[in-house]
């Protein structure tokens, strides 16, 4: 988190938020686009006849391409800001799935230890 | 760029230490950022403020993905994903948001430049593409609502409308915002204050692609399979 270790970039000053490099957003951009084409393949073609093996690799690729996104397009990295948008991005990731996971997680359970109901609101599962 | 900030911080605070807490002191820290302000466009605290909204945005978007999760079977003898989700309208908005992404990405190093011409006209091409966006979204509502899918329809049905509709109202913020932006460079060019909040709202835009990747994969890709 310590400022002290770049010295002034002559080649970054006046680069405001620290600009990745054309070619690194070009990369992300390929990537970008091949992670977003190959899910809705997969899923649209029908590709794999195992649903839950599809579900997995959705997943992966979504998770992949958020990281691409959040570095190659909002420029996140060690140096942005002496590291405090990483380290608030961090905290952010795990709020978020303990959010994500817990939810679903107790819910889950829940429901599944529910006593059978009985009447209309039993759809309601 | 954040170094050279920091060590002017650090500099003044190494200056100040006996005093810190006298008034003479902040004031000489209030001119020196001032200072920083003037020659070299940083806006190092906006840049940092606005990290911290997008990622306090990004826990709302995470509690609605929750509920979303929670309740994403739960359909109450209406219909399941499968029967009203239609894969190639959302293949087209998730096409319109990355390239819309990518022609704001187009933008930013016309506008470091201080190119006002080609920053407006890729800036205008982003909000094109984001309107295509929102319309094809209201298009998707209305059909669904339409079939009797609507938001009241089923809990699965409220939280899919409560996830998707925060996003397109964040989206259409960032339309008015396009429009706002676009208006105010065509009056006074690309002074250091515009390009800050043209930065600001790149960010803003990559973040909504960002959420847009949990949407297509966990709401519509997701339902569809199960």
């Amino acid at each position: 988190m310590s400022a002290s270790h770049d010295p002034v970039d002559p080649a970054h000053h006046g680069h405001g938020h620290g600009h990745g490099s054309r070619r690194g957003y070009w990369i992300g951009t390929l990537l970008a686009i091949v992670l977003t084409v190959l899910p809705f393949w997969l899923v649209m073609g029908n590709v794999l006849r195992d649903p839950q093996v599809t579900a997995i690799l959705i997943v992966a690729m979504a998770l992949v391409q958020i990281v691409v996104h959040v570095v190659s397009f909002l420029h996140l990295d060690t140096r942005s800001e002496g590291g405090w948008t990483l380290l608030a991005f961090l905290f952010t990731v795990v709020v978020v799935f303990i959010l994500i996971g817990g939810s679903v997680w107790i819910m889950f359970h829940l429901n599944t230890n529910m006593m059978p109901m009985s009447g209309p609101s039993a759809a309601m599962g | 760029m954040p170094a050279s900030r920091c060590r002017q911080v650090r500099e003044m605070s190494t200056q100040g230490h006996s005093a810190a807490t006298t008034i003479a002191d902040r004031d000489t820290w209030h001119l020196a950022e001032e200072d920083d302000h003037g020659h070299d466009h940083s806006g190092g605290a906006t840049y940092i403020g606005f990290w911290i909204y997008l990622m306090s945005d990004a826990l709302i978007f995470a509690s609605l993905f929750a509920m979303f999760g929670v309740v994403s079977t739960s359909y109450a003898g209406g219909p399941a994903p499968r029967e009203i989700f239609e894969l190639p309208l959302v293949a087209l908005n998730t096409a319109l948001l990355l390239a819309s992404s990518i022609t704001f990405g187009e933008a930013m190093p016309h506008m470091e430049a201080g190119r006002v011409g080609p920053t407006r006209i890729w800036l205008a091409l982003t909000g094109l593409l984001g309107a295509a966006f929102v319309c094809v979204e209201l298009y998707e509502f209305s059909n669904l609502i339409a079939e009797g899918a609507g938001p009241q329809r089923s809990a699965f049905l409220s939280a899919f409308f409560a996830l998707v509709g925060t996003h397109g109202a964040h989206v259409t913020v960032g339309l008015i915002w396009i429009v706002v932006s676009l208006v105010q460079m065509s009056r006074h060019g690309l002074s250091e204050d515009m390009k800050r909040r043209v930065m600001c709202l790149s960010m803003f835009w990559h973040f909504l692609d960002i959420i847009w990747i949990g949407v297509f994969t966990f709401v519509y890709l997701w339902g569809v399979l199960r």
